[in-house]
């Protein structure tokens, strides 16, 4: 046994995180570390960074551009860039219906649309979810209608994130109703575009808009934006959710909010002591890194198994759950690190180039928000009750 | 022994019961947000109309009289209804240490005004420096002929946004915590030299941040005795804090009702999702954790008057820690267990988890009070 990276893995990392600090841009960066609002831009700009690397794509085959990794390198990379501030890579075209199109899509989708996702051409949002629809998302009911050469859809998606820049979405839609549930759902590639579709944005309790309504009036879709084969969406979304949660440690953001957490619990006085020398607060920093510490270890433990060939199976959903409990769990210490001032609205202060007047310590302002919006990661991709569900059979079978 | 509520706390639960139900829904809530002031002066008129402005204040000033357990009645209802109108700040922190110290002159000059709706104040105390602490001051007040000087800064001043007086904290003597040396003065808004910045907070209440250039006030504003603040100040905080205990009851039983209701109504997998165990033991425990909040937001409102300074602090202590982990854990699984409606600003329920967040993190969160009262044992 040996827990430490290899040499050449070593090796790696470090080439990872000399590109991010030479190519990130700074002001970019600042807005990361310091839960500024990103823009469409932000994330675009180091999207094509990365596509000039040839490292938009690891998980991808390097016939289609991709890096064609194995699990440690691919984990080492977006690791490594997470801790050193990148803006995430937006997932819905690399991780999400890429890897779909790879597996499923007809050939001419693979040469139109692959090449776009990996330049940053197309920005693809998720269209899964409905307003009756969430966990059990196989009773959804939006309805596409063979006319001729188009799908004509009607519906309704929501919570369909950051719909506000895509050009494309993804879709599932009922196409036959005759029968089992899972049997008449399809995939279509629609663009945002088509006349009838409408995105109205959900604005969270945190007072930002991340996340979108998006309705479907007779948009008439042509009939070769099917992926794959009519009533096998259901297939195809899975393969697509298994991709999903695979990245969803979130271990490199995890640390980066930790080495945040102490710097700002060094710079809190409490009765002239800063906060993290007291006992308290201390420990409560103590066990969220050594949770975050059994994270990682359990996340590598799975990688290596899945270098070695064993398939993924029941570790992404057991990620998905403690990830997600370390994200929140950091969250919600940052916010208590600054005491009073967790209270204070100011959205401004998140918008890049904002030169006003801090109220408090200027790392006040997005605390407590963020905590409030990151209550989803134990909502969304399928909830932790959800996660729970799927490894107490998977697993224990029970 | 007896829980039940007097013939006043009754006539008062109706009362605001009433008023919440007619006029203070989450629509109307919404409006009253986005009015120019973020909150409503017509509402703060029919508070003083029903007598709810001259609650705690003696009858010799116009007011009603009436025990901290008769606000906690307030509190509750207007916690149900996530009220935002300055009540706490203006009554509790305001009228009521001018009630517990004030003189004479600045009783009839300032209550009976606040009685008949007129006036709003705030207790200008915490700093950006002092987090919980309460002896911690650095404002300084500087003797200048017969009159002070202050200069310094007081930070997130709840309603300190509308606040026609401040009662402003500073040194007249000994280092920043110290416990001797603190008093307390009536400042006025428009005095030259406070410099007020008001914001809104993230739950919609609001405060402000105030900056002291040499504010002079006259030997006349000290509140109680010179250097002798600290007791009332701490007095008056504990007092806060049990009314929070009481606001923050009402507002986890409007949001366990809220979820409950979810989990009857909101289907999924052909039934409701309260048909799912794991959902049910959760609400099982969300209503616990509400009664043991309820249980300890009662004890607060009793002791906070308590002569004894120690037996009031135990208590009052012990009930936010209370307050604080069972907001956190109802606010927390009421979200979850709504999916992704939970966090959106359209819905009540992250409005409420809004408010029992903040409310932890007011006058010290569970970990403070833990170690308070700990110390205290
Ligand atoms: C910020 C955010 C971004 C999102 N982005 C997207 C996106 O881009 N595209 C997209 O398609 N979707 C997206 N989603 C939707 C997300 O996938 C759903 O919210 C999620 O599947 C839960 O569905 P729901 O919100 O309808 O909750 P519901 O399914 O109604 O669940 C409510 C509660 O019941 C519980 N529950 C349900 N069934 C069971 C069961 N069988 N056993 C035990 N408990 C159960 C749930 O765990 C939850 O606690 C996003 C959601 C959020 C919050």
């Amino acid at each position: 046994m040996d827990l430490k990276y290899s040499d050449e893995e070593r090796a790696f990392a470090d080439e990872v995180r000399a590109f991010a600090r030479a190519e990130l841009d700074p002001a970019v960066r600042d807005r990361v570390l310091n839960h500024k609002r990103l823009g469409k831009e932000d994330f675009l700009g180091w999207h094509r960074k990365l596509h000039s690397r040839g490292w938009v794509a690891p998980n991808w085959p390097t016939t289609y551009g991709g890096c064609g990794w194995n699990a440690v390198n691919r984990y080492i990379h977006e690791e490594v860039l997470a801790e050193e501030g990148a803006p995430p890579l937006v997932a819905f075209g690399v991780n999400m219906i890429g890897p779909v199109l790879i597996a499923f899509g007809s050939d001419a989708q693979k040469q139109y649309y692959l090449p776009r996702i990996l330049s940053g051409e197309d920005w693809w949002c998720q269209g899964f979810s409905e307003p009756g629809s969430g966990s059990d998302l196989a009773s959804l009911r939006t309805k596409a209608v063979l006319d001729g050469d188009h799908w004509v859809v009607t519906g309704q998606k929501t919570w369909t994130t950051l719909a506000q820049h895509a050009n494309l979405i993804f879709c599932l839609v009922r196409t036959d109703a005759s029968v089992k549930k899972q049997e008449g759902i399809t995939m279509l590639l629609i663009d945002m575009n088509t006349p009838g579709v409408t995105v109205r944005p959900i604005i969270t309790i945190d007072g930002e808009h991340e996340v979108n309504e998006v309705f479907f009036d007779d948009v008439r879709v042509p009939k070769e934006n099917i992926v794959g084969e009519p009533g096998k969406g259901w297939t195809y979304a899975k393969f697509l959710l298994s991709h999903e949660r695979s990245g969803i440690a979130r271990v490199g953001q995890a640390k980066r909010e930790l080495r945040r957490l102490k710097e700002i619990a060094a710079a809190e006085m409490v009765d002239g002591v800063p906060l993290i020398e007291t006992k308290t607060f201390r420990e409560k920093i103590a066990a969220v890194e050594i949770d975050l510490m059994a994270l990682e270890l359990t996340n590598l433990r799975m990688i290596a198994a899945e270098k070695s060939g064993q398939a993924p199976g029941a570790e992404a959903n057991m990620l998905k759950i403690k990830g997600s409990e370390v994200q929140q769990n950091l969250t919600e210490l940052l916010m208590e690190a600054v005491g009073p001032y967790a209270l204070p609205f100011n959205p401004d202060a998140l918008e890049p180039g904002w030169n006003g007047e801090p109220i408090g310590p200027e790392y006040a302002a997005p605390l407590a928000g963020t905590y409030f919006n990151y209550r989803k990661v134990s909502i969304y991709g399928g909830s932790n009750e959800i996660q729970r569900n799927i490894l107490s059979k998977s697993l224990l079978g029970l | 022994m007896d829980f039940s509520l007097s013939e006043t706390q009754r006539m008062l639960a109706e009362t605001t019961d009433r008023l919440v139900r007619e006029r203070y829904g989450f629509e109307d809530r919404k409006k009253i947000l986005a009015g120019p002031d973020g909150f409503s002066r017509p509402m703060w008129a029919t508070f003083a109309e029903l007598g709810l402005t001259g609650l705690g204040i003696a009858e010799e000033h116009d007011g009603l009289g009436g025990t901290m357990g008769d606000m906690a009645v307030v509190a509750e209802t207007f916690g149900r209804a996530l009220v935002v109108e300055p009540y706490l700040p203006t009554l509790v922190l305001g009228a009521g240490p001018l009630g517990l110290a004030g003189s004479d002159a600045q009783k009839s000059e300032i209550l009976p005004r606040v009685v008949s709706g007129e006036l709003f104040l705030a207790l200008a105390h915490g700093e950006p420096k002092s987090r919980y602490t309460l002896c911690h001051v650095d404002t300084k007040a500087a003797a200048d002929g017969g009159d002070f000087l202050l200069t310094g800064a007081k930070a997130v001043v709840l309603g300190g946004d509308a606040a026609d007086y401040f009662l402003v904290s500073a040194r007249t003597d000994g280092t920043t915590s110290a416990p001797h040396g603190i008093s307390l003065f009536l400042v006025p808004r428009s005095v030259p030299g406070l410099a007020i910045r008001a914001y809104p907070n993230i739950d919609g209440t609001r405060a402000a941040d105030l900056v002291l250039d040499r504010v002079r006030v006259p030997a006349s504003a000290v509140i109680g005795q010179a250097g002798h603040g600290l007791p009332t100040i701490a007095h008056t905080i504990d007092r806060a804090i049990a009314y929070l205990c009481a606001e923050a009851v009402g507002a986890m039983q409007a949001l366990n009702a809220l979820t409950l209701d979810y989990l009857k109504t909101r289907t999924q997998f052909g039934q409701p999702i309260g048909a799912f165990q794991v959902l049910q033991h959760r609400m099982v425990d969300m209503e616990m954790a509400l009664e043991q909040a309820r249980s300890m937001a009662i004890l607060a409102a009793d002791r906070a008057d308590d002569p004894h300074p120690h037996e009031r602090a135990r208590a009052v202590s012990a009930a936010k820690v209370q307050i604080g982990r069972s907001g956190r854990m109802i606010g927390q699984c009421s979200v979850q267990m709504h999916g992704g409606i939970g966090i959106t600003d359209e819905y009540a329920g992250g409005h409420y988890f809004k408010r029992l967040t903040l409310i932890d993190r007011t006058f010290g969160d569970a970990d403070h009070h833990l170690a308070r009262f700990a110390a205290a044992a």
